[in-house]
């Protein structure tokens, strides 16, 4: 659809993550390093996950329409555990090498906190889970056209760069939360960061009834939003000290010297 | 559109608005009942034969006007692509889109989305060919990767003689006198590579091979005292491409027979809408003025009327010749000859070349339960119109030459060989080539298109192909040499390359699959037909034709739905918008970081 629609979903989908890294990623070495592991690991997972897709495909009824859509489901949810195996394994990763820098370091603090680590990889999740959903269609809205020739909605690029923006965000919150389970050994947490992601993914079958699926995508998106604000170290109290531009007392009061 | 818009009126009304940006015409099998010539009223006039200083009352068409359903539709400029689509399941498509997203409703204009379509016709060559040769000649000089803007048409004539020829030796041939039975070749029409001409092209190819086929046995036989060449001439309907060549390469003794040896000219014009009327003979009143050619010509004409019990007519001594490939040698030389054509002044031909020239028009018609194998051999009214033609071409040409009067009835035409050539030449070329062509040629399952186009590379053109090899199987004979004599007969004795043409044909089929080739030899030559200007590089000329084809890119079209611009600036607003909002919401938390995550931090001790 041109240029002015190439570039308006570019910005959807990739505003806020390009925000993020800018303003809080960038200017770290070690953020960004583990931002691109992350990333790696992600695609990692998807490569796993698509050769076992391929596989089956060739070997199932090409013809079969309900074959190749059971197969297609059993792909995405096969992708997903996959990708929170991986999750997993990046924690697991993370946490070894976090012993490693401490050991190497010459300071006694860790340099960066599993917290950060957390945010930095689900930050990198999400960069390459978005560049994969939505490059594609970016690349096809720069010509001059739209879809609906066929009887299609014409929304479909901007409902795909709005998901494509839920579900950058909904990474970075479920690894926060996802983290923290593993911290603290909250199976149950963990059990529902893998149901709310299998939930999203799900939902994308509903389309094309977009709102079918980006309005619960967006109402899961806030819920993790403020799980994951909780399990950061986030509070009302604090929001509201913040909003209300009352931090200087508060800060102030709160340093004294112990 | 629909075929029926195509029309000049239409055209140029589209040509002088801005707001159209192509065209597409969905072609029909049958013309509008009025007739359609995109071709001039007057063709090729300005390099046929009469000017103000040769017949200034007949130039320009003064005294008969030959096509009076010309439009010149082909002859305009336009500025944006004229696409030309078959009516099959893609195009219904096209106009179901059409129906589905542009139709207006209850009078109201359609609601965005709305249908589009793209045409890509890239060309590379502007303005004229003066321009783009110009700039051609200069990429080729300076540049290390030349890139040409444009090509000049060209292809090749095709003769034969009865009797043989030292085709390496140039020039005036002594004791040789040479009567010329000519046809043309092609065909064009308003757009690229269609052009089925079978009333304009066609008929005369069939007519003029079936004489050469009925000719050929008894000429051998008794040999006439004149030499007959049957030449067939590409490129006439771009101001006489293939004709004017042979004719400059006669002048400069780069022919192997020139103007002096040339006796006279029989060509067959267009004769396929006789309908059992009369044929009429039209001939030069100009050159006729001269009583040495006019008792010349009168005899010809005599000696044709007496051939075959057929109905002849002259048209009035006045009236101009039509055009023909003779006019470019009358330029030269008042050779004499006639034009054997179905039309007494205006052609009756209402597709003058147009896509519309086809079979149909010709009402060749099959009976539907027919294969295509018994397509071929059904006798066709038209078929056996063509075959009295072609026997009266055959004898006149022999009777012309000398032949003796009690050979005359020998010479008969073939109405099988007729049919045989009309179907295939004007519907499936496969079929007909099956025992005639040579192992090189391609197969092709569309009907043939007469369009001269370009040669890069210097191949020949699979119609021109088909004519050489055809003309080759029937006036040639067998000889026992094998495929490397017969590609090099040059040490074998009694063999010789000056003399003749060798070709290693495929043979046909057996019923196991397998060929049997042999080895032809002919006096069938191919003869380059580029226009002069080429030659002489004047690109401006006003002697020689200097048409060029320009270079282009992959032709396509596409079609898609294009969404209202007010929805494009919003998602770009919207993007810009969460853009903003993100980056401003993130630089806000990321200052206020420490207060927001702080309640990890073990809490403050307080004071009462």
């Amino acid at each position: 659809m041109t240029a002015a629609v190439f570039f308006g979903c570019t910005f959807i989908a990739f505003g806020p993550a390009a925000a993020l890294f800018l303003l809080t990623i960038a200017r770290d070495p070690l953020r960004v390093i583990f931002l691109i592991a992350g990333a790696f690991f992600w695609l990692v997972s998807l490569l796993l996950s698509s050769l076992v897709w391929f596989i089956t495909v060739q070997m199932s009824n090409k013809n079969s329409a309900a074959q190749q859509k059971g197969l297609l489901i059993f792909g995405v949810v096969l992708s997903v555990l996959l990708q929170e195996v991986f999750r997993f394994a990046y924690y697991k990763l993370l946490k070894k090498a976090n012993e490693g820098l401490l050991a190497i370091s010459q300071e006694d603090t860790m340099p960066i906190s599993i917290r950060q680590l957390s945010y930095v990889s689900g930050l990198g999740f999400g960069f390459m889970s978005g560049a994969f959903s939505v490059v594609n269609i970016l690349s096809d809205s720069v010509g001059p056209g739209t879809v609906g020739i066929h009887g299609d909605s014409q929304h479909y690029f901007i409902s795909s760069a709005f998901m494509t923006l839920a579900i950058i965000l909904l990474h970075m919150f479920w690894a926060v939360v996802f983290f923290e389970a593993c911290e603290r050994q909250k199976w149950w947490s963990l059990g529902t960061v893998v149901l709310s992601h299998l939930l999203v993914s799900c939902l994308t079958f509903v389309n094309p009834q977009y709102e079918g699926s980006l309005i619960p995508t967006y109402i899961i998106l806030s819920v993790m939003a403020g799980w994951a604000f909780s399990c950061a170290g986030g509070t009302l109290r604090n929001l509201k000290l913040c909003l209300t531009c009352k931090d200087k007392d508060f800060l102030l009061a709160n340093h004294r010297p112990r | 559109m629909e075929a029926a818009f195509f029309t000049r009126s239409t055209m140029v009304k589209m040509k002088n608005s801005s707001r159209v940006a192509g065209v597409a015409v969905i072609k029909s099998n049958t013309g509008p009942t009025e007739g359609f010539s995109p071709h001039t009223s007057c063709p090729n006039q300005n390099t046929g034969v009469y000017t103000e200083h040769y017949g200034p009352e007949l130039a320009n068409c003064n005294n008969t006007v030959w096509n009076p359903l010309g439009n010149g539709l082909s002859y305009e400029d336009f500025a944006f692509p004229i696409f030309s689509l078959k009516d099959d399941n893609q195009t219904q498509v096209i106009r179901k889109c059409y129906e589905d997203h542009n139709m207006r409703m209850n009078g109201s204009a359609p609601q965005y989305p709305l249908c589009a379509m793209q045409l890509f016709s890239h060309m590379h060559a502007v303005t004229d060919t003066v321009t783009c040769m110009r700039r051609t000649d200069l990429q080729n000089s300076f540049s290390i990767n030349p890139e040409k803007l444009c090509d000049p048409l060209s292809d090749f004539n095709v003769w034969t003689s009865i009797r043989p020829l030292n085709n390496s030796i140039k020039g005036h041939k002594e004791n040789e006198s040479v009567v010329i039975a000519a046809a043309r070749l092609d065909g064009r029409s308003f757009f690229w590579d269609i052009a089925p001409s079978a009333e304009g092209t066609v008929s005369s190819i069939v007519t003029l091979l079936a004489a050469a086929q009925a000719l050929y046995p008894v000429a051998l036989e008794a040999p006439p005292q004149r030499n007959i060449f049957f030449t067939f001439f590409q490129g006439e309907a771009f101001d006489y491409i293939g004709s004017s060549r042979m004719v400059y390469d006669m002048e400069n003794s780069k022919f192997v027979i020139d103007l002096d040896n040339v006796h006279s000219l029989l060509e067959i014009g267009q004769i396929g809408l006789r309908n059992g009327q009369s044929l009429w003979m039209h001939s030069d009143p100009v050159s006729r003025k001269n009583t040495t050619v006019n008792k010349q010509v009168t005899l010809f004409i005599k000696s044709v009327a007496s051939s075959l019990n057929l109905s002849l007519n002259e048209p009035s001594a006045t009236q101009a010749l039509p055009p023909s490939s003779f006019q470019r040698f009358l330029r030269v030389r008042p050779v004499p000859g006639l034009v054997l054509a179905d039309h007494q002044a205006s052609f009756t031909n209402r597709y003058y070349e147009s896509l519309y020239d086809t079979a149909t028009y010709l009402n060749v018609t099959y009976p539907s339960d027919l294969s295509p194998e018994q397509q071929l051999e059904y006798e066709t009214e038209a078929a056996k119109s063509l075959t009295q033609v072609a026997t009266l071409v055959a004898r006149s040409i022999y009777k012309q030459a000398g032949g003796e009067d009690r050979f005359l009835n020998n010479i008969t035409a073939d109405t099988k060989t007729v049919t045989l050539f009309f179907s295939g030449f004007n519907i499936f070329v496969l079929k007909m080539c099956t025992n005639m062509c040579a192992p090189s040629s391609s197969a092709e399952s569309s009907p043939p298109q007469y369009y001269i186009g370009l040669r890069l590379d210097n191949t020949v053109k699979s119609v021109t192909r088909f004519v050489q090899f055809i003309l080759a199987n029937m006036t040639g004979t067998v000889t026992k040499l094998n495929q490397s004599q017969c590609q090099n007969p040059k040490d074998v004795p009694g063999e010789s390359k000056d003399l003749y043409s060798y070709s290693w044909v495929s043979g046909p089929v057996s019923v196991n699959g397998t060929t049997d080739p042999y080895c032809v030899r002919s006096s069938v030559h191919l003869s380059k037909a580029l226009s002069p200007a080429f030659e002489l590089t004047d690109y401006g000329s006003r002697e020689y034709s200097t048409w060029t084809e320009s270079r282009w890119k992959t032709i396509r079209a596409r079609i898609f739905l294009v969404a209202s611009p007010q929805l494009e600036m919003m998602t770009l607003g919207v993007g810009v918008a969460v853009l903003l909002v993100s980056l401003v919401v993130t630089y806000f938390i990321s200052s206020k970081a420490e207060l927001l995550f702080s309640a990890t931090r073990e809490p403050p001790n307080t004071t009462y």
